[in-house]
C-alpha cells in the first residue's frame, strides 16, 4: 500500500497529465470547430482535385467532422494510457 | 468488433453481434419482400402500412422482452451495454426527426450557412468525452440532477437540475412526437391528431416496461433501420448519376454544377441577384457572429443535454464510456456527412429540371408534394400541371417558364422526395418513412425517459419519499412516464407554432443551465454549493429571459431592456424599423404570433435568440467562480470525492456513499 502522501502526489501528477491532454484536445476542437471556418472565403478558392469540392465548404461539411471522430478514438486511447501509467485504470 | 462486455455473462449480451446481425438481415429481407409485393401490384398504401406496423411491432417486441423489475436495470440498463452498441443507441437517441427529415432541407435552403448545424451537432461529442461524460459514469449517477445534488450539497441543486432538465427536454420531446405524427400522416394518410397518438403508443411500448434497458435495445434496432433508410436512396442516386456508390464523394461535382448553373440562371434572367443565395457562399443567411454562435451553442448544448449524458451511464466501465463516445459520433457522422449530399443532389435536380423549364414540362414527382401544400409554384400549391399554369398566368409578365422566385419548397420534402427524384420504386419511399419514424421514436424514447426518471428518481424518491420500496419506485416511474408522454402528445397535437425553433432553444437552455455547473463540478474542486446554485440560476435565468423576451415580449424588450433590431446578414440593414414599429398599436403585445413585426427580430448585440446560451453560460461560469471564491472551500471529504471521480479505478462514488 502506498502511503497517503505518495497517493496524493500520484493523484496530482495524474490530474496534471489529464488536464494537459484535455487542453490539447480542446485546442484542436476549437481550431476545427471554429478557427478554420473563419477562413472559409480564402479556402473556397482552393478546389480539391478530382472531387471538385471548394476546400472551405468541404471542411465544414466533412473535414472537421472526420477530425472529431478520429480525435475521440485517439482521446480514449491516450487517456487510458495515462490512467494505466498511474495505476488508476480499471481492470480489464 | 467491440462486442466483449466485461463481467456480464448473460446469453443476450454475449450474442449481441449475432442477434443484431440476424435482425439486420431480417430487415433487409423484409424490404426485398415488399419490393416483390410492389412488383406484383400491391398498392402503395398497403406497403406503407406494412413498413410502419412491422417496424413498430419489432420495437414493441424488443421493449416487452426487455422488461425489468430491477432499479438499476430500469435506470441505467444494469451498466452492461458494450461501447459499440451504446454508440449505436446514442446515435439513434441523438438523431431526431429534425436531423433525419429536416437537416438536408435546411442545407438545401441555407447552403453553406446550414453547415453550422452539421458542425454544431457533431463537435459537441468531443466535449462530452473530454470534459463530462466519463466522469459522470465514474460518479455512478442514475440521472444528471443526481450528480448536481451530490456535488452541490443537496436538494436545492437537485431541484434546479430537474427544472433545467424538464425545460430543455419537454419542448424537445414535443417536437419529436409532432414529427412522428407528421411522418405517419404523410405516408399513411392518417389524420394528424390520430397519428400523434399512434406514435405515442409506439413510444410507450418501447420504454414503459423496461426503462433504460428496453430503450437501449430498441434504439440499437432503430439506429439500424434509420441508417439503412437514410443511405439507400442517396447511394442509388449517386450510382445512377455518377457511377460511384459513395454520394459523400460525388456530390462535389454536383456542387460545381450548381455553382455553374447559378451563374447561368442569373445570366438568362431566371433569377435575380437579390433572390439567389449561392450555395457555397458563406454568411448570407447568418452573420458570422450568429453562424459561430449557433455552432458553439449546439456543441456545448450537446454536452449538457441530460438524455445524451445519461446514455454514458450505461457502459460497463469508464474506459468503455470514452470509447462509446467515439462510436456514437462515428454512427452519427454517417448520417450527417451524407445530409449535404442530399441537399446538393436535390438542388441540382430543382435547378436543372424545374427552374427554367417550360411550365408544361415540369417533372411529375413534385405534384404529389404540391398536393400536400409542400411545394408551391407561382404562389399556389403545385398540385397539377393545370394548377401551375393557371397560377403563373395570374402573374403579370410571367415568362412561361419557372423562375427561381416562383418556386417555394418545404424543407421536409428534400429527403422524402429523393427516392422519387431518383425514379426509385415506392418501396424505397416506404423505407425512408420507416427510417424517419425510427429517428423520431428513438429520440422521443430517450427524452421521455430522461424526464420521467428525473421526476421519479430525483423528485419522488430523493425529495419526497426516500424510504419508498423498489416496487413502488418502479410503479411511480412508469406512471410518470405515461403522464409525461400523454401531456407531450397532447401539446404536439395542438401544432404549436414555435415547435421547430424549440429544438434549438433546448440546446441553449441546457448549455446555460447545466454546462458550467457540470464542468466546474469535475474540473474545479473549489466550486462550492452556493456558487453552483447561484451560477445555475443566473445563467439559466439570463438565457430564458432573453428567449422569452425576444420571442414573447419583444416590445417590452425594446422599451425597457435596450434591445435593437437584428440585422439582415446579407445587407447589414436592420430587419425592422424599430421607431416605426414601436409606434404601431400592437407593438407592446405579449405572446404575439410569429407574424408580429418584432417577434424573434430584436435582441442584444445582433445575437439570434437560438444562441442565448452564449449569454447564459459565460455568466454561469463567472458567477460560480466569484461566489465560490467568496465562500469557504468545500469540505476535505467532498474534495476527496472529486478526486475519486477523476480516477476510473475503484467503485462508483455514489454507491460508496449510500452503502
Amino acid at each position: 500500500m502506498p502511503n497517503p502522501t505518495d497517493l496524493r502526489a500520484k493523484e496530482e501528477a495524474h490530474w496534471a497529465k489529464t488536464s494537459r491532454l484535455m487542453f490539447t484536445h480542446l485546442a484542436v476542437w476549437f481550431f476545427f470547430g471554429f478557427v478554420i471556418h473563419m477562413f472559409v472565403k480564402p479556402l473556397n478558392n482552393i478546389i480539391i482535385p478530382i472531387l471538385g469540392f471548394p476546400l472551405g465548404f468541404y471542411m465544414a461539411a466533412q473535414g472537421s467532422l472526420i477530425v472529431f471522430v478520429v480525435m475521440l478514438f485517439m482521446f480514449a486511447k491516450q487517456q487510458d494510457k495515462i490512467d494505466r501509467e498511474f495505476g488508476f485504470a480499471e481492470e480489464d | 468488433m467491440a462486442t466483449t462486455s466485461s463481467g456480464s455473462g448473460s446469453d443476450f449480451l454475449s450474442n449481441l453481434g449475432k442477434i443484431y446481425g440476424f435482425y439486420t438481415g431480417g430487415f433487409l429481407a423484409f424490404v426485398i419482400l415488399l419490393a416483390v409485393l410492389e412488383q406484383v401490384g400491391v398498392p402503395n398504401k398497403i406497403l406503407g402500412y406494412f413498413f410502419v406496423f412491422f417496424t413498430l411491432a419489432v420495437y414493441a417486441i424488443i421493449g416487452i422482452l426487455s422488461r425489468t423489475a430491477q432499479v438499476s436495470e430500469y435506470y441505467v440498463a444494469g451498466r452492461s451495454v458494450p461501447a459499440f452498441y451504446n454508440g449505436m443507441a446514442t446515435g439513434a437517441d441523438w438523431m431526431s426527426a429534425a436531423s433525419f427529415v429536416g437537416m438536408a432541407g435546411t442545407l438545401f435552403l441555407l447552403g453553406y450557412d446550414g453547415l453550422a448545424w452539421v458542425l454544431g451537432w457533431t463537435g459537441g461529442f468531443v466535449l462530452v468525452s473530454i470534459l463530462i461524460g466519463p466522469y459522470l459514469r465514474k460518479f455512478g449517477a442514475y440521472t444528471v440532477p443526481d450528480f448536481l445534488a451530490f456535488r452541490y450539497g443537496g436538494n436545492l441543486a437537485r431541484g434546479l437540475g430537474v427544472v433545467v432538465l424538464v425545460a430543455c427536454s419537454f419542448t424537445y420531446v414535443t417536437a419529436q412526437i409532432y414529427g412522428t405524427g407528421l411522418i405517419a400522416s404523410r405516408f399513411l394518410g392518417m389524420q394528424f391528431e390520430l397519428a400523434v397518438f399512434a406514435g405515442l403508443v409506439g413510444i410507450l411500448v418501447c420504454s414503459m416496461l423496461g426503462g433504460m434497458r428496453a430503450v437501449t435495445w430498441t434504439q440499437v434496432a432503430q439506429y439500424i433501420v434509420l441508417i439503412i433508410a437514410y443511405l439507400t436512396p442517396i447511394v442509388i442516386l449517386s450510382t445512377k448519376n455518377y457511377g460511384i456508390p459513395i454520394p459523400e464523394l460525388t456530390y462535389g461535382q454536383a456542387i460545381a454544377d450548381i455553382t455553374a448553373r447559378e451563374q447561368q440562371m442569373l445570366a438568362t434572367g431566371l433569377t435575380t441577384a437579390a433572390t439567389l443565395k449561392p450555395h457555397i457562399q458563406p454568411f448570407i443567411n447568418y452573420t458570422p457572429l450568429n453562424f459561430f454562435a449557433i455552432i458553439m451553442c449546439m456543441m456545448v448544448g450537446t454536452a449538457s443535454l441530460p438524455h445524451i449524458l445519461m446514455r454514458y451511464f450505461t457502459t460497463p466501465s469508464v474506459r468503455e464510456a470514452r470509447q462509446s463516445v467515439g462510436w456514437s459520433l462515428l454512427f452519427i457522422f454517417l448520417l450527417y456527412f451524407s445530409a449535404p449530399a442530399y441537399a446538393a443532389f436535390s438542388k441540382l435536380e430543382v435547378y436543372t429540371n424545374i427552374i427554367g423549364r417550360d411550365l408544361s414540362a415540369i417533372r411529375p414527382w413534385l405534384f404529389s408534394w404540391g398536393e400536400l401544400g409542400l411545394i408551391q409554384i407561382c404562389g399556389k400549391n403545385a398540385a397539377s400541371i393545370d394548377a401551375v399554369i393557371a397560377a403563373c398566368k395570374a402573374i403579370a409578365d410571367h415568362p412561361g417558364v419557372v423562375r427561381l422566385q416562383d418556386f417555394v419548397i418545404n424543407t421536409d420534402v428534400i429527403v422524402l422526395s429523393t427516392p422519387e427524384i431518383a425514379g426509385l420504386p415506392y418501396v424505397i419511399s416506404g423505407l425512408v418513412a420507416a427510417g424517419g419514424l425510427a429517428a423520431a421514436l428513438s429520440t422521443a424514447d430517450g427524452l421521455l425517459l430522461a424526464i420521467a426518471n428525473a421526476l421519479s428518481h430525483d423528485v419522488y424518491y430523493k425529495m419526497i419519499d426516500p424510504t419508498a420500496p423498489t416496487a413502488r419506485r418502479l410503479i411511480v416511474a412508469r406512471v410518470l412516464l405515461l403522464i409525461v408522454a400523454v401531456v407531450a402528445a397532447a401539446t404536439a397535437a395542438t401544432k404549436p407554432g414555435d415547435i421547430l425553433a424549440m429544438v434549438g432553444w433546448a440546446f441553449s437552455l441546457a448549455m446555460a443551465g447545466n454546462f458550467p455547473a457540470l464542468v466546474m463540478g469535475v474540473w474545479w474542486k473549489r466550486a462550492t454549493a452556493t456558487g453552483a446554485i447561484c451560477g445555475i440560476i443566473a445563467g439559466f435565468g439570463l438565457c430564458l429571459f432573453y428567449l422569452v423576451t425576444t420571442r414573447y415580449f419583444p416590445g417590452a424588450g425594446v422599451k425597457y431592456f435596450g434591445m435593437t433590431s437584428l440585422l439582415n446578414p446579407a445587407t447589414g440593414a436592420p430587419l425592422v424599423d424599430i421607431a416605426k414599429v414601436m409606434a404601431l398599436p400592437n407593438a407592446m403585445e405579449s405572446f404575439p404570433t410569429l407574424a408580429h413585426p418584432l417577434a424573434n427580430k430584436v435582441g442584444w448585440f445582433n445575437l439570434t435568440n437560438i444562441a442565448c446560451g452564449l449569454l447564459g453560460a459565460p455568466l454561469g461560469f463567472a458567477v460560480i467562480y466569484i461566489v465560490s471564491k467568496l465562500g469557504r472551500e468545500p469540505s476535505a471529504e467532498m474534495q476527496a470525492y472529486v478526486d475519486d471521480i477523476r480516477k476510473p479505478r475503484g467503485r462508483t462514488v455514489l454507491e460508496e456513499k449510500t452503502t
